[in-house]
């Protein structure tokens, strides 16, 4: 255990310099061109603040604006037929099924802020006691994976005349009994298919889509469709949402 | 009969210092080759948050980290891809580089050396496309242009609702996105291969210039 090691004939790293250089710069050169430059792109994912990160926000705000420009507001999303409804209709959220909450419906008072004339609470009659219309369409997720459901309500536009909405506004937001955003553009608010939704897929007891109030919208993905919705704002400064601060893009149109 | 004649000036040098590949072509090609790494290893991230078929993509050949971060690649690739694309293809109509080098075919020269041209299906580095090549290139090109109309339905079903009609919806669309990247990754993996094995054709995709002699034409001296 305590044999001294042999002495060994002195060498000196120095002696390899050389050699050891053109390994390390021919290692350099290979890792660069293949696994080093793909690590150091996926490490670029909208968390960080370099400069790839940079552009990408850069680029998902044009994205938005391209977008914005496309959006037809007459072009209404595809309808089907009660037999082609998809069941049962996929639960989604950010937290899993069982944490969906549960609202008391008698208790549930809609609020409205910003820039609205008639900030008056709403209590589920009185949503009720507005016109009410159907509609199916396709949900598509920003996950790749679409349903197609059957949504009941109020045209969102009817809504927003109603209580004296700033229709000039940008944005309208959504905040959630389970503390979630979203925000949209005013031209999609004020689109025919827009809902202020108070039917849902599933049996009627059954709350996890929304109950008692949910924003239907074919015309985005289905992040940008608010369940359970507790305040409806107007608003000109951009409100952002959950996930779009976090990086999925804001327009999202279909 | 001596064929030792005085050489004419060599034409295998001339050759051999020609371009093969125009500027135009050589930088749209780098452009893509970046765009389409980009739009694939993000498009495999994407797919792996609900795949289609029983099948997921090892998360080490993925780009963007997390779903919202690979959207943001794809999305951003996406003007890359579709720019390079457009310039591309409007410079091979406009000068005629599809016409000569993707299309013309000439059957009596095709013909005329059958040796030469069993050869030059596999050989690369004459300084032309040869029969392989131009079958594969114009499918690559479709490829590319179905994967965009594809892309575009599944972005857009509401807005381009033709596109999505035609398309036969926005999950038949995706179902097209997916294959038609499949065959864009299988070109990818012939394509890659084989400019790896024949020597100086990476090169001469940046220079421009036949590094290597062209094969002896028949007829060459004993």
């Amino acid at each position: 255990m305590s044999a001294q090691p042999p002495v060994k004939p002195k060498i000196s790293l120095k002696d390899f310099r050389p050699q050891i250089e053109r390994i390390e710069r021919r290692l350099f050169l290979k890792q660069g061109l293949s696994l080093g430059a793909l690590s150091m792109l996926s490490g670029c994912t909208l968390k960080d603040d370099d400069a790839v990160d940079k552009l990408l926000w850069a680029m998902s705000r044009w994205n938005d604006r391209v977008q914005a420009a496309i959006f037809d507001p007459a072009k209404l999303a595809r309808t089907y037929t009660e037999a082609e409804v998809t069941e049962p209709f996929p639960f989604n959220a950010y937290y899993e099924e069982p944490m969906a909450p549960v609202i008391y419906g008698p208790d549930y008072r809609l609020e409205l802020s910003g820039l609205i004339s008639d900030k008056r609470q709403w209590r589920i009659e009185d949503l009720r006691a507005l016109p009410q219309t159907t509609q199916i369409t396709q949900h598509i997720c920003v996950e790749g994976w679409s349903a197609i459901g059957k949504w009941g309500g109020t045209v969102f536009k009817t809504f927003l005349e109603r209580v004296g909405a700033d229709l000039t506004a940008k944005y309208v937001g959504f905040k959630c009994a389970d503390k979630y955003s979203t925000s949209i553009d005013m031209p999609t608010a004020l689109h025919p298919q827009t809902l202020l939704t108070l039917d849902f897929p599933g049996k009627p007891d059954d709350t996890k889509y929304g109950y008692p109030v949910k924003v239907r919208i074919p015309t985005k993905l289905g992040f940008k469709n608010p369940k359970f919705v507790t305040e409806i704002f107007v608003t000109n400064d951009y409100p952002g949402g959950y996930w779009e601060n976090q990086g999925y893009n804001w327009f999202s149109g279909s | 009969m001596t064929t030792k004649a005085s050489p004419p000036p060599s034409s295998d040098t001339k050759q051999a210092g020609k371009i093969i590949h125009p500027l135009f072509v050589r930088i749209t090609h780098w452009i893509n080759a970046l765009a389409v790494f980009i739009m694939l290893m993000s498009g495999l991230k994407i797919y792996n948050a609900s795949p289609i078929y029983p099948l997921q993509f090892p998360p080490d050949i993925t780009l963007g980290g997390w779903l919202a971060g690979a959207l943001a690649w794809h999305f951003a690739g996406m003007w890359l891809l579709a720019i390079n694309g457009v310039a591309y293809l409007l410079y091979g109509i406009v000068t005629g580089h599809f016409w000569r080098s993707l299309i013309r075919f000439q059957p009596i020269a095709a013909y005329r050396n059958i040796r030469l041209e069993l050869k030059r299906l596999i050989l690369h580095g004459t300084g032309e496309y040869n029969p392989v090549q131009r079958v594969l290139y114009i499918a690559v090109i479709w490829i590319v242009i179905l994967l965009v109309f594809s892309g575009l339905t599944m972005w857009k079903p509401v807005q381009f609702s033709s596109l999505a009609n035609f398309f036969g919806g926005y999950d038949q669309a995706r179902k097209i996105h997916f294959f038609a990247m499949l065959g864009l990754a299988f070109f990818i993996l012939i394509h890659v291969s084989i400019s790896l094995a024949v020597k100086g054709t990476i090169e001469s995709m940046f220079t421009g210039r036949l590094a290597q002699k062209p094969p002896k034409k028949n007829g060459a001296p004993k």
